[in-house]
């Protein structure tokens, strides 16, 4: 195939008009095909990709944008509200992504050994909310932490205690944001997940089993150890979206109070389409790039050929 | 299945921690729909508007109106049994009140702000820029996978390297090119945008590559055209891939909320999210017509997905697991 190729495009370098209109009728349907997407792909994605980094360098003015080199990041970096953005995301990655991970493996471990309709009828409640847009979802946990009529604040009641400014104490509106998260059903883990259980050979299981195995030795030894790959894709995954928290932002604090909830994302929004700071959000954009870029070579790291050798040799002792 | 053996008490077992973690999981959506629905209480009978609407403390965990309904019912039937007309027609009334009532506030989000428009906005712009992704995508990834010609490599590696910037990260320079092409408060810079992710088109790509190419060079000999064979031979093959990528994009074009609200201005150009944002920007504490609008926004999204439950479940491991 490669071969007959290089043939002809080598006929194609003899300049008569016949071959030129051969190579044409060969390759030119192809750009046909691509020149839609390549449009749209080229116009909306690798420009403005280009003209963040150019951008981020700029102080931007509509007629007089000239260039500032790194200033606009080292502002960035001197800027409390991006600092304390970078770090309330951080500590939101940090503690919601491994929660929601390992609620996926245990929802999914109880779902996968029930039978056909049960697991349907399960996978569906899990998935329902993740399908519904998060807007809805923080519309009504909004409601759900208010202050005065909240469904938190009654549950609290009942027990005795005090009602909570969850979403208005600067001390707690993050971490009310944070067990939002995690009671969110992680849906795209569990089916994930369950599909990876799917793929598992059973005589595995049934071979453990008649090693006189627990279910819960399995589980651990064997079914945890195999979904690995899963775990890490799931974890990547995870990173890189709560690491663009924004929708809940938007929608339940807008950042406050003070600037107790400010994320990323969040500051570049304000910073691009509030204070139309061009250079400055182009330059948080570009941060924020490299932070996912970090995430992303982190993952080929750990699950590239290294973490499959490193697995293998766990295996093998 | 492959705990057959512990029994039927191992399995019922699962199901207790089960149910109340599915039940944690609904609540919040539950809670939207019997907010909606809720009887209301006003502050002030003469405000009676739902923006004056006064939640219940402690909260109902369902729509009043079906307890009040029964009453009523009941004492209608109470009357009718002692023949009694005028009061037997009384309680009908009442019944008929309660009804109207209960759907007091959705009658007065269609009447007093633009959710319909929104909810058509959003629906054609998710079908026009799902169906264009769909074929936009598999056109482009079945050249990338089955065809030869100079710069594929150079289009296939700035796709792979483009793949994984978020759109955050174009959002400036993204909003200048709308501005710049006069598309500000138009759709099209809803959908134009949304069909220049790369994500698509290496998945209609990877797909690809197991398409039999003497299938292909079958048709050619056949005398089929490339459109031709790309429609009766490649889309067909595809389907799985086609249906993943579609199921995907109609969620995440129905869903999408920070660039409808960077490009729209217009309250009836907006998208639903876009639209609930403005209404909550508008209505800051009147929970029951917030829940009532997000109701509306839900339900659609909610049917497309309990309809296309077996394709989410396929689409998931076709873009996930194989990478």
């Amino acid at each position: 195939m490669k071969t007959e190729m290089t043939a002809q495009e080598a006929g194609g370098r003899i300049s008569s008009p016949a071959s030129w209109l051969k190579t044409w009728k060969k390759i030119g349907p192809a750009y046909l095909f691509l020149l839609p997407k390549l449009l749209l792909f080229g116009l909306f994605t690798v420009l403005p990709v280009g003209w963040t980094f150019l951008l981020s360098f700029q102080e931007y003015e509509i007629f007089d944008s000239h260039w500032i080199g790194l200033r606009n990041y080292a502002e960035a970096f001197r800027n409390e509200i991006f600092t304390g953005a970078l770090w309330n995301t951080f500590r939101y990655t940090i503690v919601t992504v491994p929660l929601s991970i390992l609620t996926a493996l245990i929802i999914a471990s109880l779902v996968f050994p029930l039978g056909h309709r049960s697991q349907t009828f399960f996978r569906a409640s899990f998935y329902l909310p993740v399908v519904t847009s998060t807007v809805i979802v923080a519309m009504v946990w909004r409601w759900i932490f208010n202050y005065r009529f909240g469904l938190l604040n009654h549950v609290v009641g009942i027990f005795g205690m005090q009602p909570v400014d969850w979403l208005g104490q600067t001390d707690l509106a993050l971490w009310s944001l944070m067990l939002m998260n995690v009671l969110i059903p992680p849906g795209s883990g569990i089916l994930l997940y369950l599909a990876a259980m799917g793929s598992v050979n059973p005589s595995l299981f049934e071979a453990a089993r008649i090693d006189g195995a627990s279910a819960f030795q399995i589980w651990r030894k064997i079914t945890v150890p195999l979904l690995k790959p899963t775990t890490f894709y799931l974890l990547i995954l995870s990173m890189i979206g709560a690491f663009q928290v924004f929708t809940e932002i938007v929608m339940m604090t807008g950042g406050g109070p003070g600037n107790a909830t400010e994320t990323v994302v969040h500051v570049i929004y304000k910073t691009g389409f509030r204070d139309f700071e061009y250079g400055m959000a182009s330059a948080q954009s570009v941060i924020l790039f490299i932070i996912i870029m970090f995430i992303a070579v982190f993952q080929y790291k750990m699950l590239g050929d290294e973490g499959v050798e490193r697995h293998k040799k766990r295996r093998n002792k | 299945m492959s705990y057959a053996q512990r029994g039927r008490l191992g399995r019922m077992l699962l199901y207790i921690p089960l149910v109340g973690l599915a039940l944690i999981a609904l609540f919040p959506l539950y809670w939207v729909f019997v907010t909606s629905l809720q009887l209301p209480s006003y502050q002030n009978e003469e405000m009676e508007s739902p923006v004056s609407y006064v939640e219940s403390v402690p909260p109902k965990l369902y729509p009043y109106g079906i307890t009040e309904y029964w009453s009523q019912w009941d004492k209608k039937r109470d009357a009718e049994k002692l023949g009694d007309e005028q009061a037997a027609s009384f309680h009908a009334e009442k019944m008929q009140e309660v009804v109207a009532k209960t759907f007091t506030t959705y009658s007065y989000l269609f009447k007093s702000t633009d959710v319909l428009k929104w909810l058509w906005n959003t629906t054609y712009i998710a079908i026009l820029g799902t169906f264009g992704t769909v074929l936009f995508d598999t056109m482009a990834g079945y050249v990338l996978a089955k065809k030869q010609f100079p710069g594929r490599m150079l289009v296939f590696w700035l796709i792979i390297a483009t793949m994984m910037i978020p759109d955050q990260v174009t959002l400036v320079p993204s909003f200048m090119i709308v501005r710049l092409l006069d598309l500000f408060d138009t759709h099209w810079a809803v959908i134009l945008p949304g069909l220049a992710g790369a994500f698509g088109v290496f998945l209609m790509r990877q797909f690809m590559i197991a398409v039999p190419s003497e299938l292909l060079e079958a048709a050619k000999i056949d005398g089929a055209g490339e459109w031709r064979t790309f429609r009766t031979i490649v889309i067909p093959m595809a389907a799985p891939a086609m249906a993943a990528l579609g199921i995907f994009s109609f969620v995440g074009l129905w869903n999408s909320f920070l660039w409808p609200i960077i490009v729209i201005n217009d309250s009836k150009m907006l998208t639903l999210t876009a639209g609930l944002k403005t209404l909550q920007d508008a209505n800051l504490s009147s929970f029951k017509l917030l829940m009532t609008g997000a109701a509306v926004a839900a339900v659609p999204i909610m049917i497309y997905f309990l309809l296309f439950q077996r394709y989410f479940v396929k689409g998931l491991t076709v873009g996930g697991v194989k990478e």
